[in-house]
């Protein structure tokens, strides 16, 4: 804000004591943002849009992971639910809703996904209103020492987890038909259409990944943040700005463009306070845009 | 001179409601979808004519707003100059992304990403700078004299407001009429097919959207006035930005009275909708989502263009019994 | 059946209110129905939609409970026992939704307005009331700015911002001078809009002058994703006490990432605290609230009368928030000007509140007294988390516990 830091706090702030903590921290949150911007940058990589309800169906996951710990299942174990589930939410979708009515015009899947965005925004908050709503999982305020610095055991697993589904999702796409079938979309529409793969059916597929990434980002979030009907869109927003620092569509670019974007949030929150550290990523989002729109790891557009 | 009659029919029809309607309630309704309609056209010169899809329009809405503002408020100037200001000042912002983006040749996903960018930057700033007031906001003391653009009477700032509506719908007409236009269309239908016909389509872009930064940034300075009140939230919020591009993809995108049209209809339907629901928060919004994509899906081409398919149906169900009997 | 009601549309809300009156009323008395006066319209205007939906939610609860109360109790007496009619209002989180319902009410000729809760909300409705010299009695809405415009019309039941920031640092000096000047370093940490912003310039301002170091002022967006680096940051400070002015969602995760990091200053001061002087927040994580220190509204723990309506709150499966008892007592505010006035025209009712005395009601102020329309009665309290509940330590005649500071490691 408008108070110069102290000498003091400068000197505290540029020891190591506090900066390694600041870039694992960075890392971990990291993770988790990697993980949204994956499933966002899928759908990029094949549809070549950007889905502006990513953030309301990380939203609608996180009720699911809340609701399911109410009937006693906990978070890391409704991964195994949820996401088979919101892969089939999001088949749907595209199939049924986003597909037949956006004509196959790009602008127009852009303001179907908006609409979606709006109608699961606005009917969570209809049906739970803007309570916040927290799990109080056993485990969340176990950390372990690591002598520098004490980290949650919930945030661990979460970096453990992105990881395995990023190893997950390479092994579908390398090794299954199905797999296979996306990147030839991804890579030709018009030719993979012409050696008869179902293009309708590989979109809703894409998109039904993207959406059960958000929902394993869900379950990770739910232990140590709060679920509301906006809730996921603070996520969103970063993502953004990884899928496009990574590249549109490239996948270990969402990876590590969601480690390096948590590692910089971390470091310029360290150093510029948290209100301008968001500028930041904003800065870096748009100047990113104008000078390498095709990302750091992308192919040319 | 014939192809503005229906403007002005249309327009005078607006100007004579609060002759006839006392009741503020209605006036403040129509007052707020008037200014949400000309904000919308702003929109519609780049996103309908031009087809520049942008995802971030509160940053015009935003500048009007608090340039307005703080020109009366930190500088005591007159609020009718800061007013023209904040336009000019909406101008320049649409000049400065115009610029940016549009030398970088970025389209589709890209443009509407970016434009989001912009205008969160900008709402992120404003509720850290001094000058906007920072988290408080910026508000407009309360001084019913004409001289302060602000009135007792609800009915003369809906009539400030619908004439800059009618001033946006004649701008639109003229555009609908000139080379620009034509321009600007060939950019929307095929932006490479445009750039080898000669056009120097970054320029047309930039200057649609200098246009279109203008008009919407007068809804924001509107919105100062009539309201007394800005912050980062309500000036940049995302709010804003879906709203504006709401109204003339429903009412009929790159139509000269698609803005109109869809903010009076998505307005109504809000209110619609929560008569019928009663106290439930959010449903008027499902309501605006599922209208949304009912639109996209079933009439491409918005109400107006609905209407049209409409008629054209008609009149050829018309000529076919004709043909029969 | 009570928290049905508050799914009824206004109008049907209206009507069965009005048909349940009539009905009492002409089985039991018909000839008293007869001379009570018409009912008085009141508008209960609150957030219930958008992002302030459960603030909004929980004031229109105080409020109708109010109501009902005065209702059941006779009505307005001066009036023929006159009942209150609840016009319900929902500003849906924003400025123009809430003009937007001060026009419908002004239509519907409402005596007078009571809510808002949002200090941009209050701001704009209250001036849009001023248009029509309607009262407007504003039941959270903390800017200053709302009361020093010099509207007429305006008045404010609770404390505002300069009032509590004053206090709070009074009292903070008040419990580290009786525990022997222990804290001298303070860290702040602060959600970037109206409140919180202006709540740091003001301690940065006046802190040093009471005998405290700032050794940061962190400010932070709301919503914040991560409190870790923040966390990290008060970790390397190492400051005697932390100041947090957040809202809810960010006062829990930073509680809880301190918690998690192991960080645990002398004390967690808070003014306005989101979560910190909040039932749900010390029920969901007793662990991450236990010590901390607010000072917020609050109610008057000595009065039967707000325990008693604790106690009816709980049972509808509510917490017992700020913005229950801020509204119930501004309804009963609205109430008593309506005796004294003896009238639904709004300028007796405007003079009748300017000129309020009332001390019937449960919040741990004096006798009403307006000055340009704020309540000179009116004051914060200190609160601290301490066994599972929050007791009131200071001012100590409203007091029903003791602070405990420094907190144990």
């Amino acid at each position: 804000m408008c108070h110069p830091p102290l000498p003091a706090s400068i000197l505290v702030v540029l020891s190591p004591a506090i900066i390694i903590p600041a870039i694992l921290n960075g890392l971990l949150t990291g993770a988790v943002y990697a993980l949204v911007a994956l499933g966002l940058t899928l759908v990029y990589g094949v549809l070549h849009i950007i889905n502006f309800a990513h953030g309301a169906l990380l939203t609608a996951a996180m009720f699911a992971a809340f609701f399911a710990y109410q009937f006693g299942i906990d978070p890391y174990v409704a991964i195994f639910l949820l996401a088979p589930a919101f892969f089939a939410v999001g088949y749907a979708l595209q199939r049924l809703v986003i597909g037949p009515a956006a004509h196959g015009d790009d602008r127009n899947m852009l303001l179907v996904t908006l609409g979606i965005a709006v109608i699961i925004e606005n009917a969570l908050l209809y049906a739970f209103r803007a309570d916040t709503r927290t799990i109080d999982v056993p485990y969340a305020f176990q950390s372990i020492d690591f002598g520098f610095t004490f980290v949650a055991v919930p945030r661990l697993v979460g970096f453990a987890a992105v990881f395995a589904v990023a190893l997950v999702l390479w092994l579908i796409m390398t090794f299954t038909d199905t797999g296979k079938a996306i990147r030839a979309v991804a890579k030709e529409k018009v030719g993979a259409e012409l050696a008869g793969i179902d293009v309708a059916h590989v979109y809703a597929v894409t998109f039904g990944l993207g959406t059960a990434c958000v929902a394993i980002a869900a379950c990770l979030l739910v232990p140590t943040y709060y679920v509301n009907p906006s809730a996921g869109n603070a996520f969103v927003l970063v993502a953004f700005t990884i899928v496009v620092l990574g590249g549109m569509g490239s996948v270990p670019g969402a990876l590590i463009g969601g480690l390096v974007i948590g590692v910089v949030e971390s470091l310029s929150s360290l150093f510029f306070g948290d209100s301008l550290g968001q500028v930041g990523i904003f800065l870096i989002f748009i100047a990113m845009l104008l000078v390498r729109p095709s990302g750091l790891f992308g192919a040319r557009a | 001179m014939k192809a503005f009659t229906p403007i002005a029919v249309v327009v005078a029809l607006f100007a004579t409601v609060p002759l006839v309607v006392h009741s503020n309630v209605v006036l403040n309704f129509l007052v707020v979808a008037l200014m949400i309609a000309l904000a919308g056209q702003g929109w519609n010169i780049l996103g309908g004519y031009g087809g520049q899809y942008s995802f971030g329009h509160a940053a015009f809405f935003g500048t009007g707003a608090y340039v307005t503002a703080i020109l009366q408020v930190r500088y005591g100037v007159n609020a009718w100059v800061g007013f023209a200001i904040g336009i000019a000042a909406g101008a320049l912002v649409g000049a400065i992304i115009g610029a940016l983006t549009f030398r970088s040749g970025l389209r589709g996903s890209y443009f509407a990403l970016v434009t989001l960018a912009f205008a969160e930057v900008l709402r992120i700033s404003a509720s850290v700078a001094p000058i906007t007031g920072a988290g408080v906001g910026t508000l407009i003391k309360l001084d019913l004299r004409a001289q302060a653009f602000q009135f007792q009477s609800r009915a003369v700032f809906y009539w400030i407001i619908l004439a800059l509506v009618a001033l946006s719908l004649a701008i639109a007409k003229l555009i609908e009429r000139s080379r620009f236009g034509v321009w600007l269309v060939a950019v929307r239908e095929n932006e490479d097919a445009a750039q080898a016909l000669g056009i120097d389509v970054a320029t047309v872009k930039s200057a649609a959207m200098v246009i279109s930064g203008a008009i919407t940034a007068a809804a924001g300075c509107f919105y100062a006035q009539y309201f007394l009140f800005v912050d980062s939230g309500i000036a940049y919020g995302t709010w804003i930005s879906i709203e504006v591009l709401l109204t003339p993809i429903i009412g009929g995108v790159g139509t000269v009275f698609g803005p109109l049209f869809g903010a009076m209809v998505v307005k109504a339907l809000g209110e619609g909708a929560r008569l019928v629901t009663g106290d439930a928060p959010g449903l008027d919004l499902v309501v605006y989502g599922a209208v949304l994509i009912l639109v996209i899906a079933f009439t491409p081409r918005g109400l107006i263009g609905g209407l049209a398919q409409a008629r054209q149906w008609l009149m050829r169900r018309r000529g076919a019994e004709a043909h029969h009997g | 059946m009570s928290t049905c009601k508050f799914q009824l549309s206004r109008r049907r809300f209206l009507t069965t209110t009005a048909a349940i009156a009539a009905a009492s009323g002409s089985l039991a008395m018909p000839s008293v129905l007869r001379a009570a006066g018409a009912p008085v319209k009141l508008g209960v205007l609150h957030p219930v939609s958008g992002a302030l939906s459960y603030s909004g939610t929980q004031g229109r609860l105080g409020a109708t409970m109010a109501i009902e109360e005065i209702n059941a109790a006779g009505g307005i007496k001066s009036l023929g026992g006159a009942k209150i009619d609840a016009v319900l209002g929902d500003a849906r989180s924003t400025p123009e939704g809430g003009t937007a319902e001060v026009e419908k009410m002004n239509s519907d000729g409402v005596a007078c307005i009571v809510g808002g809760y949002a200090s941009n909300i209050c701001l704009a409705t209250t001036q849009a009331a001023a248009r029509y010299d309607l009262p407007y009695v504003v039941d959270v809405g903390v800017a200053d700015g709302i009361v020093t415009r010099g509207l007429k019309n305006t008045f404010r039941f609770g404390p505002g911002f300069g009032v509590i920031a004053k206090t709070a640092l009074d009292n903070l000096v008040k419990i580290n001078d009786a525990a022997g000047k222990v804290a001298k370093t303070v860290m702040i940490v602060h959600e970037d809009s109206l409140f919180g912003s202006g709540l740091a310039k003001l301690l940065n301002a006046q802190l040093p002058s009471k005998g405290f170091q700032v050794l940061e002022t962190v400010s932070h967006p709301t919503p914040n994703r991560d409190f870790n680096t923040i966390v990290l940051k008060i970790k390397a400070q190492n400051p005697d006490i932390v100041i947090p002015a957040d809202y809810y969602n960010e006062y829990v995760l930073l509680a809880r990432t301190m918690l998690q990091q192991h960080v645990r200053p002398k004390a967690i001061y808070s003014v306005l605290g989101g979560a910190a002087s909040s039932y749900k927040f010390v029920k969901e994580f007793p662990d991450a609230a236990k010590g901390i220190m607010d000072c917020n509204h609050w109610f008057n723990p000595h009065s039967d009368k707000a325990l008693a309506l604790k106690k009816k709150v709980e049972a509808k499966g509510q917490f017992f928030t700020y913005e229950v008892y801020l509204n119930y007592s501004c309804v009963g505010l609205v109430a008593d000007a309506l005796e004294r006035a003896a009238s639904a025209d709004r300028a007796k009712i405007t003079a009748a509140l300017a000129s309020s005395t009332w001390s019937g009601h449960i919040m741990p102020y004096g006798p009403t007294k307006f000055v340009n329309g704020q309540n000179e009665g009116a004051a914060p309290c200190n609160t601290q988390v301490q066994d599972n509940d929050i007791k009131v330590i200071l001012p100590a005649e409203f007091a029903n516990g003791k602070a405990i500071f420094p907190m144990k490691a």
